[in-house]
């Protein structure tokens, strides 16, 4: 590929006259906004608000299993309704939300030069159908019998019987209409993310120039559009089975020495759908946390990422994999077990382009100019994190492996480190950089450096020791440990160091938060382009950026995302519209 | 700066941890050592990476940290480096996933002398069933569930009459035999689980699943539900009593067959079942009513 010049082929959506909606009002600037990146805005405080209600649910069920009956309002019943919203919550409604809709909103347009989303009132609508999807989550948490306590999983057939909290009221019913919702609206704003990045790039961005967290964000909500129908298809069919009596799910049963009326069914089928929807998820969560970690790594180091192409392909092949990796869930489910050796062969597999990765990150880092800025430190830690979540996880991929860990606290460990610490430190890492330019302002350095350290070595200290737990048989989804024989004195210690840590983690994400909305007003100056970064977001008009982003004419490219520190050049980042050749640039094509 | 020193602590700290602390698997006590030697295994390689990436970030963060007057390399890609590292960790990974397929193989392939155990989980209860003299179990439908008739034994099936049945009571075995455990659920997914065994597998309602293991030391073992079964579930325990020859038999005498159980005369006495040690159903409903009433 040689440098596109303005003379070549101009795709339709790169016409710099894009048809935008101009608010008229006050309503229509700030809430039923059409620009992709209010609606981003929207989406990331929806999604942190409820995140914090996943935090107050962590603390109780760490509260239950570090102190075992100090508290007594938290009964069997309750901590497996906190432990179902938690899960839920965290992966459904604060990470694929905030990745997607959040920093997938605010930035596909600016990074890809395009001046919106491509169908601006789908895009609002999606936003709404979100907020009524949580609302309906929220609502449950006051019906009657409460929330599901199902388990993030919804297995049935307990998650629709009455052994189990919300099975047969109100709780997993709003759960599943909740979920529907949610895909409804998820489903809206991904078909724009996809093809607005396919087609709203402006003159010069090819594919192979755009920045990874365009290819992560845009490669997960790829993933996300095949893989939610799954699970939108298994909600109906358990609402079928609850409300009308069908029998999707249900074979016969005996509950309580009654027979009911159910036969037939597979429960089994259920784990089918949810996990081809379930394992896609992980990386729905992890693709863009890659692009954008990338990115991180590359700014703040002032050097290339190393390998893009081989970075880019990774990001495609990890994608395709993921879709035939799902039935290392069901190791131990009791689906015939030579699909263990099929399912643990591709699962293994992944781990190769996976790796590529994280040899890229780290040697980008190698010969850098390494600025240890607070997104600088939470790039590392979340390598450091996501290496080790990555590394238990050969161990539960690993069919035989599987059977002893399965269900052990180890696979809490596994989870929590490798799709929730390592992505949200990515998230974290991700506000400190883009801050300035949504707000003009930098967050304050201090608060973020105390949020950083606590953050970092706490959900270490709470995950690290949490897998030997796990390795010793300890069960997880035990409202109680106290009756397990496996469980010794000095581990009931260990569990309770886990959950002092727990507190003190979550009480530095109440920091954060007051730096996020303190620094509004208070923060530094940022200026337009604080970290010297090179993508189109950072070289806009104003900043933040005004409606249609890129002011009278859009930008043209005329180089790869990763210019830093050319040989010859004058400044150590050349930004992608800046036209003319500088030093011996060796971008890759 | 402090990063490059926490980058080492951390590696330094899990490998003290990994060696040092007291919390390791609990003794094993069948003859799945392979599936321990196999994660040993996996603990080298994965532990080797882990320490190997960390601590190269570590040098890097420290060698090029940002300095007046810095700047940073430029080299976007080296074909040869990137295709080395793909051909190492696909070693890697080979050496894990051959050892763990071979004892896979072992685990899903059951000896042809094991003998059968059928283990029936419902909420929150654990009961069991062997074969009677026949050898063989009868069929079981959980259609054909009743209060005298607690795991559904098909009664027209002349193979079930002699079965043993264990309602809600200690499974015995004898030491050094193989047994296929067979895994029924009358209501909902559980998970029959004991870590001193290794093994583990879900009970689905309306399928009959099924591992295998030989029992290696004497002794009783805690059966615990793996598989989120309602809000029963974390009392839902078991016991698992490992017997040599003489006791096995000593105790499989005490044990009443399904003919005897559905006897007329009989009926009822499945409420005196000998040795009830563990928690019933209808305990555990009583122990949950106390608790949500605190």
């Amino acid at each position: 590929m040689v440098d596109v010049t303005p003379a070549d082929a101009i795709p339709p959506a790169e016409v710099a006259e894009v048809e935008l909606y101009h608010p008229h009002s006050w309503w229509t600037k700030y809430v039923f906004s059409q620009d992709a990146k209010v609606i981003a805005i929207q989406y990331s405080a929806t999604a942190t608000a409820i995140g914090m209600v996943a935090l107050v649910l962590s603390w109780l069920m760490r509260l239950q299993l570090g102190f075992p009956g100090t508290f007594d309002f938290i009964t069997p019943e309750a901590y497996y309704q906190f432990i179902t919203m938690h899960g839920m919550i965290m992966v459904i409604y604060l990470l694929t939300a905030l990745f997607l809709g959040g920093f997938g909103n605010y930035l596909i347009p600016l990074m890809v030069g395009a001046r919106d989303m491509v169908f601006p009132y789908v895009n609002m609508l999606s936003y709404w159908i979100y907020l009524l999807a949580v609302l309906v989550l929220v609502a449950s948490f006051f019906a009657p019998g409460g929330p599901t306590g199902a388990g993030w999983t919804l297995y049935p057939p307990q998650a629709i019987m009455t052994g189990t909290p919300g099975g047969q009221d109100w709780g997993i019913i709003l759960m599943l209409v909740s979920l529907i919702l949610f895909i409804i609206g998820f489903t809206m704003g991904g078909l724009n993310y996809v093809v607005t990045v396919l087609q709203g790039r402006t003159r010069g961005m090819t594919l192979m120039r755009m920045p990874l967290t365009v290819w992560g964000i845009f490669t997960a909500t790829v993933m996300a559009l095949l893989a939610f129908p799954a699970l939108f298809v298994a909600c109906v069919m358990m609402l079928f089975d609850r409300a009308l009596g069908t029998s999707f799910f249900m074979p016969a049963i005996v509950e309580m020495g009654e027979q009911l009326q159910h036969g037939g069914g597979s429960p089994i089928l259920f784990q089918h759908l949810f996990w081809f929807f379930g394992h896609p998820e992980v990386y729905i969560v992890a693709l863009p946390a890659f692009g954008i970690v990338s990115d991180l790594i590359s700014t703040h180091a002032r050097k290339n990422i190393f390998g893009y192409r081989m970075m880019v392909w990774a990001i495609i092949g990890i994608g395709a994999l993921s879709f035939v990796v799902w039935a290392h869930h069901m190791y131990v489910s009791g689906m015939h077990p030579y699909f263990g050796f099929f399912f643990a062969t591709t699962t293994l597999i992944i781990a190769v382009p996976t790796a590529i990765k994280v040899y890229n990150w780290v040697l980008t880092l190698w010969r850098g100019d390494i600025h240890l800025t607070i997104p600088m430190l939470f790039a590392l830690a979340f390598i450091v994190t996501f290496v080790n979540g990555g590394l238990t996880g050969l161990f539960l991929g690993n069919v035989v492996v599987d059977v002893p860990l399965s269900d052990t606290m180890f696979v809490v460990a596994h989870f929590h480190m490798v799709m929730g610490v390592a992505p949200i430190i990515v998230i974290f890492g991700a506000i400190y950089h883009w801050y300035p330019k949504v707000t003009g302002r930098m967050l304050d350095e201090r608060l973020g450096q105390f949020h950083f350290w606590v953050t970092f070595l706490g959900a270490y200290l709470i995950f690290f020791p949490m897998h030997y737990i796990g390795l010793m048989g300890v069960p997880r989804r035990y409202h109680e440990l106290t009756d397990v024989t496996v469980m010794t004195e000095t581990a009931h210690h260990l569990n309770s160091f886990i959950s002092v840590m727990a507190l003190i983690v979550g009480f530095a994400q109440v920091v954060f938060l007051f730096n996020l909305i303190w620094s509004i007003r208070h923060g530094r100056e940022a200026g337009g382009n604080p970290w010297r970064a090179t993508t189109l977001e950072w070289q806009t008009p104003q900043t933040p950026p005004a409606h249609g982003n890129f002011g009278k004419e859009l930008p043209i490219v005329y180089r790869w995302a990763y210019d830093y520190s050319v040989p010859g050049a004058k400044e150590d980042f050349i930004p992608q519209n800046m036209p003319g050749t500088f030093g011996t640039s060796k971008e890759p094509a | 700066m402090a990063i490059a020193l926490v980058l080492v602590l951390i590696v330094v700290g899990s490998v003290l941890f990994h060696f040092l602390s007291p919390w390791w698997w609990t003794p094993i006590a069948s003859n799945w050592d392979y599936i321990d030697h196999t994660i040993v295994i996996t603990f080298w390689i994965t532990g080797v990476v882990f320490a190997a990436v960390v601590l190269f970030m570590a040098y890097c963060v420290f060698r090029f940290r940002h300095r007046e007057g810095n700047r940073a390399a430029y080299e976007p890609e080296s074909k040869r480096l990137e295709w080395w590292l793909t051909v190492v960790t696909a070693a890697g990974v080979t050496a894990l996933l051959v050892p763990g397929l071979f004892v896979w193989s072992q685990f899903v392939n059951v000896p042809r002398d094991a003998t059968e155990v059928e283990v029936v989980g419902q909420q929150w209860q654990w009961s069991f069933r062997l074969p009677g003299k026949d050898g063989k179990l009868g069929t079981s439908d959980t259609r054909d569930v009743t209060p005298e008739n607690p795991l559904g034994v098909i009664a027209s099936d002349p193979n079930g009459q002699d079965d043993v049945v264990v309602e809600a009571a200690d499974l015995h075995l004898p030491v050094g035999k193989p047994v296929k455990m067979l895994l029924r659920s009358i209501d909902v997914l559980h998970d029959f689980y004991v870590p001193e065994f290794r093994a583990k597998m879900d009970m689905i309602p309306g399928s009959v699943t099924y591992f295998w293991f030989t029992p290696t030391k004497t002794g009783s073992f805690q059966v615990l539900c793996a598989e989120l079964c309602g809000q029963g579930h974390p009392l839902m325990h078991g016991v698992v009593m490992v017997d040599t020859e003489q006791d096995y038999l000593a105790w499989l005498g005490e044990q009443q067959t399904f003919a005897q159980l559905s006897a007329p005369q009989q009926t009822g006495s499945a409420d005196q079942a000998p040795e009830k040690t563990i928690a019933s159903g209808l305990k555990v409903a009583a122990k949950l009513e106390t608790v949500g009433s605190r």
